[in-house]
C-alpha cells in the first residue's frame, strides 16, 4: 500500500472536563490514540466492544461533538494538513457521515427532501429527478419519496441515509455502526452496498463492534480498545485461528467470536476517567511484561499492519 | 381517512364537552345561590323607593321565589331552547348582550393574540438558539417579569407613559367620549386600541416566548440536528429547515391552548381601558349582581376556551406525520 | 508527532456557556435564604407598622415622591411607602394560606385517586378538565360572588382553581412509585400500607409539594391583588395592593403616576423573586437536575 491515504488521523484524542463536587475539574480521556487512515476504494472497519470509546469516534471525526469536549491530535486531507476550521467546510461535501439510525432524520420532514438536500445546485426537478434515480439504485420504490422517518424500516433507513451520502458526493463516507438491529437480508444488502460504493472509488470507514461483520466486508481492520487503535490489519490477518495478528487483544476478540472458539476474555476495559499509565490492555494481558505497566508502547509499522505492543511479533 | 377520523375525534371531544358544560351550568348556579347578592336588589339598583309589594311582584315575575331545583329545571331547560333569559343591568336577552359585546371583544382578543404568538415565538427562537447568550438572558428574564406582572397594572403603566405623559394614545373606551357610535372613524378606533391590544400582547408573550425557547433548545440537541451539522449545514439552514419546522406546530397548539388566559387578560384589559367588551361586562354583572348574564358569559367562555383546546388537537391530528400517517410502512 | 490541534471556537456547537462560580446548590441556597430574609422583613415590617401610623396629613397632599416620602403621598397625605409595604406584608400572608391550601387540596386529591383507583381516579381526571374548561378569572370572580366577596372568596377562588397542575404531578408520582419494584418487593415483605406510605411515598411526594407550594404563591398573590382590583376581592377599607391600584385610577389622569406605579412594581418584585426561589428549588429538590453544573 504505497499510495497515498485520502484521509488519515494519527494521535487523535478527545476529552471531556466534567466538573464532580462543584468545583474540581476532571478530564475524562474518551479517546486517546487514534490512528486511521482511509484509501481510495478501500474499506476500514474500526471494531470496538461497548465502552471503547467508538460511539464518539464519528462525531469528533467530524467535529460535532458538545461544547465540553477538546478534540486535539493531527489530520490530514490529501496529504495537507487540517484543523477544525476545515473539517467544518469539508464535511457533508467531502467527508459524509452515515448516522447509526433513523433517529437522526428530522422527523417532520419527508424522506425524499432530506436526501434531496444533498444535491447541490440544478434545479428543483433535476433535483428530485437524481434522488429518485439513487432511491432506485437502491431498491428503494419512489413512493418512499413521500414517507416520513418513521415509516421507514431498518432497512430501508440505512439505504435512505446511504443514499444521503452518496449523493453529496463525498469521497469519504463514515458509517456509523450501521448493522444493529437488521435482519439477516438487510444487513447482506447494506453489506454489499458498502462494497459497492467502495468498488466505485469512495473511501470508507466503518465503525462496528460486529467483528463478523467488518470481516466480511472491510479491507483493512482496526481493532479499538478504551479510546485507542491497538493493531491495524489487513483482513486476511484475522482469517484462520488469528496467529497473523499482532496484538494480544485481536487475537482475544477473534477467540470470543460465535463461530470461533467463543471464549470471552476476561476483565474489563479500563474506564476513560481511571486510565492505567501504561499499557491499556496491561491488566487483562495474558503476555505482559513488567515495562509495560510504566509505559504506555507507541504505535509502530509490523508486517504490513500497525501495532501498539513493543513485543508484538 | 384521516379527515374521518379527525370529525369521530371531534364528535368524542364534543359530547364530553357537554357533559362537561352540563357540570359548568349546575355549578355556576349554585354558586350564584350560595352568593348573598339579593338578585331583585340587582335588578332594582339601590333605589330604595322601591316598597315590598313591587319587590314582591318583581320577584314573581322573574321567578325567584321558587325553589332553587325547580328554578334551575326551568333556567336549564330554557338554554336548550336557546333562551338564556335577559340580563338585569341591560335589560335585554343575555344573548344579544354576549353577542354584541363578544365581537367587540374578539377584535381585541384577536389582534393580541396573534400578535404575541409572532413576537413570542420569535424571541423564543432567538433565545434559544443563542442559549446562555446576553440576548437570551435579557428575553428569559423579561419573561420572567412579564409572568409576574398582573395585566392590569401593565395597562396602567402603559396609560401613565403613553397617554398622561407622553399624550400620544387615547387611554380608555374604545370610541372617544360623547361621539356618537356612526360617527367614529376607523383611525379614532385604531387609536383607541393600540394600547389595549398592547396590554393584552405583552401579557401573552411570556409563556410561548418561554415554550418556544425550550423547545428550540431541545431541537438544537436533537440527533437530526447533529446530523445536519454533520451534512454540512449552516446554522441558517438549520434554522429554517429543522428549528422551524419542528417548533412551529408546538407554538400554535400552545397559543390555541392559551385561549383560557387570553379569555382572563381580556377581562382586566378591558377593566382598565373601559373598553366595552365581554370582559367589561363580565366586572359589571359580577358587580352588580347580574346573575342571567353571568351564567350566559361563564357558558361562553367554556366554548370559547374548548374551541381553542379542539382546535390544538384537531392541528396535531391533522399536521403531525407522526400521527397522520400512522407506523410503520416498510 | 503529537504536534496539538486544539479545537477552535467554532468548532462546537453553541456559544460557550457561562459556567456559574459556585454549583448549582450553593447558589439556590443563597437565592432561596436572600429571597426569605426580604419577604420576612417585609413581612414583619408591615406587620409592626400600626394601622394608625398611616396618618392622614392634609398638608402633605398628594405630593409627587421625595427623599421624605419615597413613593410619594396619597390625596389624603399618607406616605405611599408605608401603604405599600403594609399591602403587601398582607399579599404575603395572603398568598401563603391560598397557597397551602391548593398544596392540600392537590395533595388530597394527587393521593386519593391513584391509592383508590377507578371510578375516583375517572372523577378526579373529569375534576381537573371540569376545572380547566373555565378561564381562571371566571371561575375565581363567580367563587369569590359565592363568598360575599373578602377574604374567604379569594382563598376559595384560588385554591379551587390552581390545585390542578400539582395534582398532576402528585398523582403521577404516586402512580409511579406504587407501582415500582422496590414498593412491591416491600408489599410482599408485608411491610404495612403505613411504613409504605411514610418510607417510601412520602420522601417523594414532600418535596414535590413544597415546590408545588412555591410555584403557586406567585399566582395567589397576583390573582389577590388582581380580584381585588376589579372590586371582587378584599373590600376597600384593607391596605391591601389591590385596593390601593384601584383607587390610583381615578388619580391617573391628573398625572399622579407614584399611586400605582410603586406599589404594583413592588408587587412584581416579591412575585419574581418568589417564581425565581421555586425554581432554584425545584432544581434543587428535583434529582435529574440537582447535579447539573
Amino acid at each position: 500500500m504505497n499510495e497515498m491515504p485520502v484521509f488519515q488521523v494519527r494521535d487523535f484524542g478527545v476529552s471531556f472536563s466534567q466538573y464532580e463536587n462543584g468545583v474540581t475539574r476532571r478530564e475524562l480521556h474518551v479517546i486517546t490514540n487514534l490512528d486511521i487512515e482511509l484509501y481510495e476504494g478501500k474499506i476500514l472497519a474500526v471494531v470496538g466492544s461497548s465502552g471503547s470509546g467508538k460511539s464518539l469516534l464519528a462525531h469528533a471525526i467530524l467535529g460535532i461533538l458538545p461544547d465540553n469536549a477538546v478534540v486535539y491530535g493531527r489530520m490530514e486531507y490529501r496529504g495537507s494538513r487540517i484543523g477544525a476550521e476545515q473539517i467544518r467546510a469539508l464535511r457533508g461535501r467531502k467527508i459524509g457521515l452515515i448516522p447509526q439510525s433513523v433517529n437522526y432524520l428530522d422527523p417532520l420532514e419527508k424522506v425524499g427532501h432530506q436526501i434531496e438536500r444533498s444535491v447541490r445546485g440544478g434545479k428543483k426537478k433535476e433535483k428530485k429527478k437524481k434522488v429518485l434515480e439513487m432511491m432506485e439504485r437502491y431498491g428503494l420504490e419512489a413512493g418512499v419519496y413521500d414517507y416520513y422517518p418513521h415509516q421507514l424500516s431498518g432497512g430501508m433507513a440505512r439505504k435512505v441515509l446511504l443514499s444521503i451520502a452518496l449523493l453529496s458526493d463525498c469521497d469519504i463516507l463514515i458509517a456509523d455502526e450501521p448493522t444493529p438491529g437488521l435482519d439477516e437480508g438487510s444487513l447482506r444488502e447494506v453489506l454489499k452496498d458498502f462494497r459497492q460504493a467502495a468498488d466505485e472509488g469512495k473511501a470508507l470507514l466503518m465503525i462496528t463492534h460486529d467483528i463478523q461483520a467488518a470481516c466480511a466486508v472491510a479491507d483493512r481492520i482496526a481493532v479499538f480498545y478504551a479510546g485507542s487503535t491497538l493493531e491495524t490489519a489487513d483482513v486476511s490477518d484475522f482469517g484462520g485461528d488469528g496467529s497473523l495478528l499482532r496484538h494480544p487483544y485481536s487475537r482475544a476478540l477473534l477467540r470470543a467470536m460465535p463461530d470461533r472458539e467463543f471464549i470471552p476474555a476476561a476483565g474489563n476495559q479500563p474506564l476513560p476517567g481511571n486510565l492505567p499509565e501504561g499499557c491499556l490492555y496491561y491488566d487483562r494481558c495474558p503476555e505482559r511484561r513488567v515495562n509495560c505497566k510504566a509505559l504506555r508502547p507507541g504505535s509502530r509499522a509490523l508486517r504490513g499492519g500497525r501495532v501498539r505492543c513493543d513485543y508484538a511479533t | 381517512m384521516t379527515v374521518k377520523k379527525a370529525f369521530a375525534f371531534a364528535g368524542r371531544k364534543v359530547l364530553k364537552f357537554f357533559l362537561l358544560i352540563a357540570a359548568v351550568e349546575v355549578i355556576t348556579f349554585a354558586l350564584m345561590e350560595a352568593s348573598p347578592i339579593d338578585p331583585v336588589t340587582a335588578y332594582v339598583g339601590a333605589s330604595t323607593s322601591i316598597g315590598a309589594e313591587q319587590r314582591e311582584l318583581i320577584a314573581e315575575k322573574w321567578g325567584l321565589n321558587k325553589p332553587p331545583f325547580e328554578r334551575f329545571g326551568s333556567w336549564f331547560r330554557n338554554i336548550l331552547h336557546g333562551d338564556w333569559g335577559d340580563s338585569m343591568i341591560y335589560r335585554r336577552p343575555v344573548m344579544q348582550v354576549i353577542g354584541q359585546k363578544f365581537a367587540s371583544s374578539l377584535l381585541l382578543m384577536a389582534a393580541a393574540w396573534i400578535l404575541s404568538g409572532l413576537l413570542g415565538f420569535f424571541l423564543g427562537v432567538i433565545a434559544g438558539m443563542r442559549e446562555n447568550s446576553l440576548a437570551d438572558r435579557l428575553i428569559s428574564a423579561w419573561c420572567h417579569v412579564l409572568i409576574s406582572t398582573p395585566s392590569f397594572w401593565l395597562g396602567i403603566f402603559l396609560i401613565i407613559v403613553f397617554s398622561v405623559r407622553l399624550h400620544l394614545l387615547p387611554a380608555g373606551l374604545s370610541v372617544p367620549i360623547g361621539v356618537l357610535q356612526e360617527d367614529v372613524s376607523f383611525a379614532d378606533r385604531l387609536t383607541h386600541l393600540i394600547l389595549p391590544v398592547l396590554t393584552l400582547t405583552l401579557s401573552g408573550i411570556a409563556g410561548i416566548c418561554l415554550h418556544t425557547r425550550e423547545k428550540t433548545i431541545g431541537i438544537l440537541q436533537s440527533d437530526y440536528v447533529l446530523y445536519a451539522m454533520a451534512r454540512g449545514e449552516s446554522r441558517k439552514s438549520i434554522l429554517h429547515n429543522h428549528v422551524y419546522r419542528n417548533v412551529l406546530l408546538p407554538a400554535v397548539t400552545l397559543q390555541f391552548l392559551s385561549f383560557s388566559e387570553l379569555f382572563g387578560g381580556a377581562v382586566f384589559v378591558e377593566q382598565v381601558f373601559s373598553y366595552p367588551g365581554l370582559g367589561y361586562t363580565t366586572v359589571q354583572a359580577g358587580l352588580r349582581g347580574d346573575m342571567p348574564l353571568l351564567m350566559g358569559i361563564t357558558v361562553i367562555s367554556a366554548v370559547f376556551v374548548f374551541a381553542g383546546n379542539l382546535t390544538a388537537d384537531l392541528l396535531y391530528l391533522l399536521i403531525d406525520p407522526r400521527i397522520r400517517e400512522g407506523g410503520q410502512r416498510g | 508527532m503529537s504536534s496539538e490541534l486544539k479545537t477552535e471556537k467554532d468548532f462546537k456547537k453553541a456559544p460557550g456557556r457561562l459556567r456559574p462560580v459556585r454549583g448549582t446548590r450553593e447558589q439556590a441556597i443563597l437565592h432561596i435564604s436572600l429571597f426569605l430574609l426580604i419577604l420576612a422583613g417585609i413581612m414583619i415590617a408591615g406587620s409592626r407598622i400600626p394601622s394608625g401610623s398611616i396618618y392622614v396629613d392634609l398638608e402633605q397632599i398628594s405630593q409627587p415622591p421625595s427623599l421624605k416620602h419615597l413613593f410619594g403621598t396619597d390625596w389624603v397625605g399618607r406616605d405611599m411607602l408605608t401603604r405599600t409595604m403594609k399591602g403587601l406584608s398582607l399579599s404575603i400572608w395572603v398568598g401563603i394560606i391560598c397557597s397551602l391550601a391548593s398544596t392540600l387540596t392537590a395533595a388530597l386529591f394527587g393521593i386519593l385517586a391513584p391509592t383508590l383507583g377507578g371510578r375516583a381516579d375517572a372523577l378526579v381526571s373529569w375534576l381537573v378538565d371540569l376545572t380547566l374548561s373555565v378561564p381562571h378569572t371566571i371561575l375565581i370572580i363567580l367563587i369569590s360572588i359565592a363568598c360575599g366577596g373578602g377574604f374567604r372568596g379569594i382563598v376559595a377562588g384560588v385554591a379551587a382553581t390552581h390545585w390542578t397542575s400539582l395534582t398532576r404531578v402528585i398523582r403521577a408520582e404516586v402512580l409511579r412509585i406504587n407501582t415500582s419494584e422496590y414498593v412491591r418487593a416491600s408489599r410482599q415483605f408485608g411491610k404495612s400500607r403505613r411504613y409504605i406510605a411514610r418510607n417510601h411515598l412520602l420522601p417523594h411526594v414532600i418535596p414535590q409539594m413544597v415546590v408545588g407550594t412555591v410555584l403557586v404563591f406567585p399566582h395567589a398573590i397576583l390573582h389577590e391583588a388582581s380580584i381585588t382590583f376589579l372590586g371582587f376581592g378584599l373590600p376597600p377599607h384593607e391596605p391591601a395592593i389591590g385596593v390601593i391600584l384601584s383607587e390610583s385610577m381615578k388619580y391617573l389622569t391628573s398625572g399622579q403616576w407614584w399611586l400605582a406605579f410603586f406599589p404594583g412594581l413592588c408587587l412584581i418584585m416579591v412575585s419574581v423573586m418568589v417564581s425565581a426561589l421555586g425554581r432554584s428549588l425545584e432544581r434543587i429538590l428535583n434529582p435529574a437536575t440537582a447535579y447539573k453544573k
